[in-house]
């Protein structure tokens, strides 16, 4: 096959970007984000929604913690309010037994999930569980979870005021509930002893039910490029690449 | 074996004639274990190490273990388009190898055969030269083992490369390479195979074969070397040399070659693969490593392609550069996953929700697999926009010789850039052509203001907004940033005169079938040309005036004539042309175009058309 003309040449450099670069702050000059600089938008939910006070512990955390905006990717889903809220009243996989809603109008027939099993049986390491009345007891728990080296899952429960008030009074004591913590001889690196944890009825437990430290898969990554490239750090990429193409001469 | 011409007389005592040929069409036959690819290996990395041209085609089964395989290898001293609609060899192991393909040889071809397991139709020995070799038995004797044990397939090169002259002392270097870093005893047994093969007499065959010196494309001093690969180790290299250091994936017939040699390959340079649980999280894995500053691939075949369209779109809404490699096979659903099909165009340039413009390339060889990769890194980058190269398992798995590539001066370095700047609208609505450039998370914005980033319409900082005004502004940016791109590519050549009677459109791996069905329809006084188009969205501007200067516009394609008539490209063009001459050439038989095929079909169509009957 003849050589096409190939009409990559003009795009192989992005061009001029239109951006103006500055010089870095010295790091002394640096100072940690301030819960006003972070909070980028103000997001539209409902008065009272449990989320608020969850961002809102979120930022407090960032500030607690001195960081820098560059050192952060805040990546946001939702939270487990036992019903779709944000379209307006769906069964969700964690909707009880029954549950009615206006996907279904004669209730749920299917058992909920249980997200904390799930957790501990997908091998995230740090696995716990809270709820967003108990604002410092959310804060120890991201503390607990950013400490953590490894994938961190914890559950927060946040009632939707909306559509279904009252799913979590039972682990609100200001409700009538209770907030028990997880026992203190509780053994967080015995995944057993965490789906014994996880298997408890509402109010359940809160607090860190497991906890190991097993080498991450960045670290196994690592590993493999590390190894790697003490065998060919010394090249350039083209003659790492070079040495394929003469093994196919 | 075309341009036979006799150089060599008979000489006493049996010694075979030689003929001059300018290439030969070899199809081997076996089961899937037998190593045949192996073989089509040799002859193809043979032929570009002696500066021919070569090109291969195989089918293997989608079973596990067995089954009927073939490979076809087709060198030649001039160009070499396609692997060959007839050959002039069989080289067959069993009685359903000898079945299936001797029609696929031309009249007065030879069959050569393991007389250990075929027995000849007296009836074919009238029409074809038979050579019966005991194959099996004579490989045991060579080095013992069981006729069940590897290494007839080496004797079998020994006799083709005593048939065709070829030259032992490379052969004998590449028989080492392959086995090197193995038991020597391998070496030892895989040479004296050969060795046994090459010096089995032949003398019921009377004849040998010489490739002539390449006429046409002879080596130029300096010229560089010829490397010779597959097309998926060519997109794999192009990737690599685009600066692509991330990619992850899930494993699917005929894909899985590429993700298995990234895996393998980019921690070299401090990269990574990752196998993913499913499809959908490899696409969003290698969104989510494009967003962190530095373009990163996913790929996969049909069936994987359809489940990664949503995530595609949330790329096309974010606007983030993310190369998605689609090496077709034949669907839908589980399909043919070892056969070759073109009828993931729809899915790759439309298969998505919402106004959701992105970028399609396919490449047309081995050699440009290589050159598009980087291409579309170039073009993601630049567009801040997804790409999907659409190659297909014509191209994947056919072997190729072509110039080795200045690495020197081709690789990329791509490695995000830091700088801090002063302020960065990522949406920014004044930007020329809408075409604005993904930021690396990490860069310090001097103004403190960071974007967001959202699959929902947003404004120019990316915060989410149900506003009209701004859906209408920001759906012209993504689609107008493309229009951009679509006029400056250039318009592709005819292949041929620009004006005639029938112009043959093709794209992807049909480039080479439809470049000799135009010569050899030519030669014979055809009014017949060939575009091929490699940029399928957006279409390059000028393909219009190419087809005024035709009389008939026929889509040549592997996929379905659907319920009008035309193909999947076919129904591009006649969208965006309104052109009634535009008409489908399709077929959907899971395999590659034969010249013959394409140069009947034209020629009947265009009668068709001519008589009011199309």
């Amino acid at each position: 096959m003849t050589s096409l003309a190939l009409p990559f040449e003009s795009l192989t450099r992005t061009g001029n970007l239109n951006l103006v670069p500055v010089p870095p702050l010295p790091e002394g000059e640096r100072k940690g984000l301030t819960k006003k600089e972070v909070a980028a938008d103000h997001p539209t939910w409902c008065p009272g929604c449990g989320d608020f006070s969850v961002l809102a512990l979120y930022f407090k955390l960032i500030e607690k913690r001195k960081m820098h905006h560059e050192k952060i990717t805040t990546v946001a889903g939702v939270m487990d309010n036992n019903v779709y809220g944000l379209t307006k009243n769906q069964t969700s996989p964690t909707s009880p037994l029954g549950y009615k809603s206006k996907t279904d109008a004669w209730g749920s027939g299917d058992r909920p999930i249980n997200p904390m099993k799930q957790a501990i049986a997908a091998g995230a390491t740090f696995v716990a569980r809270t709820t967003h009345t108990n604002p410092n007891h959310v804060l120890q728990m991201m503390e607990a979870a950013m400490d953590h080296d490894g994938f961190s899952f914890i559950e927060c429960l946040s009632e939707c005021v909306e559509f279904y008030p009252g799913a979590f009074d039972g682990a609100n004591p200001r409700k009538g509930g209770q907030f028990p913590e997880v026992p203190k001889d509780h053994d967080v690196t015995d995944e057993y002893a965490a789906y014994k944890l996880a298997e408890e009825l509402m109010p359940g437990k809160f607090g860190i039910f497991y906890k190991v430290n097993r080498p991450t898969k960045n670290a196994n990554e690592a590993k493999i490029v590390s190894t790697n490239r003490e065998k060919f750090a010394s090249l350039p990429d083209w003659q790492i690449l070079q040495k394929n193409f003469d093994r196919m001469k | 074996m075309s341009d036979t011409s006799m150089a060599a007389p008979a000489q006493a005592g049996g010694t075979p004639l030689v003929t001059h040929i300018s290439e030969a069409v070899i199809r081997i036959a076996g089961n899937s274990q037998d190593g045949i690819q192996a073989i089509g290996g040799f002859l193809a990395r043979l032929a570009g190490r002696s500066e021919q041209e070569v090109m291969t085609f195989m089918t293997i089964p989608s079973t596990i273990s067995g089954g009927p395989s073939i490979f076809q290898v087709r060198i030649g001293t001039g160009e070499v388009l396609s692997a060959g609609d007839e050959a002039d060899m069989l080289l067959c192991f069993y009685q359903h190898s000898y079945e299936d393909h001797i029609k696929s040889i031309k009249l007065g071809g030879i069959v050569l055969y393991d007389s250990d397991h075929v027995t000849p139709n007296p009836e074919w020995q009238e029409n074809y030269r038979h050579v019966g070799v005991a194959i099996s038995g004579l490989t045991v004797e060579a080095i013992g083992g069981t006729g069940r044990d590897k290494g007839k397939n080496i004797y079998a090169m020994g006799l083709l490369a005593k048939i065709y002259d070829l030259d032992v002392p490379k052969i004998t270097k590449l028989i080492q390479e392959r086995f090197s870093g193995k038991d020597t005893s391998i070496v030892t047994n895989a040479l004296t195979c050969f060795n046994a093969g090459y010096s089995h007499s032949l003398e019921n065959l009377l004849k040998t074969y010489q490739f002539k010196a390449s006429e046409g494309k002879k080596p130029t001093p300096g010229s560089r070397p010829q490397v010779v690969m597959n097309g998926n180790e060519a997109l794999t290299y192009g990737l690599i040399a685009a600066g692509v250091r991330f990619g992850a994936g899930y494993p699917i017939t005929p894909w899985s070659d590429i993700m298995e040699l990234l895996r393998k390959e980019l921690p070299k340079y401090g990269g990574s693969f990752i196998q993913c649980e499913d499809e959908i999280a490899s696409v969003s894995m290698a969104i989510g490593a494009s967003w962190g500053g530095r373009v990163a691939v996913t790929g996969s075949s049909g069936p994987g392609i359809s489940l990664k369209t949503e995530a595609i779109g949330w790329a096309v809404m974010a606007e983030i550069p993310l190369v998605v490699v689609d090496v077709q096979r034949g669907g839908p659903s589980t399909g043919m996953p070892t056969n070759v099909e073109q009828s993931d165009l729809n899915i790759a340039c439309f298969g998505g929700h919402g106004d959701s413009p992105r970028v399609v390339i396919a490449p047309a060889s081995v050699e440009d697999c290589f050159y598009t990769a980087i291409e579309a890194v170039n073009i993601a980058r630049k567009f801040s926009t997804p790409v999907i190269i659409l190659t297909d398992q014509g191209i994947a798995s056919r072997i190729e010789a072509f110039e080795m590539p200045d690495l020197e001066k081709i690789c990329q370095d791509i490695t995000p850039d830091f700088t801090p700047v002063a302020d960065h609208k990522p949406y920014d609505l004044s930007a020329a052509d809408g075409i604005t450039r993904h930021l690396a998370p990490g860069t310090r914005v001097a103004s403190g203001k960071y974007p967001v980033v959202t699959g929902l319409e947003h404004d120019e900082l990316g915060h989410p907004t149900g506003s009209p005004k701004l859906h209408v502004q920001m759906t012209a940016k993504r689609r107008n940033k493309l229009k951009k791109l679509g006029a400056d590519l250039p318009t592709p050549k005819t292949i041929g005169p620009n004006e005639g009677q029938i112009l043959l459109v093709g794209w992807g791996s049909s480039l080479g079938p439809i470049t000799e069905a135009v010569g050899r329809g030519r030669s014979v006084g055809d009014a017949i040309s060939g575009l091929h188009i490699k940029n399928l969205n957006p279409l390059p501007n000028g393909l219009e005036e190419i087809f005024q200067g035709f009389r008939h516009v026929f889509v040549v394609e592997l996929n379905d004539e659907g319920f009008y008539g035309y193909g999947q490209l076919g129904q591009l063009l006649r969208a965006r042309y309104c052109d009634p001459k535009i008409r489908g050439i399709n077929k959907s038989d899971g395999l590659t175009w034969k010249v013959k095929e394409i140069l009947d079909r034209a020629r009947a169509l265009a009668d068709a058309v001519q008589n009011g009957k199309a």
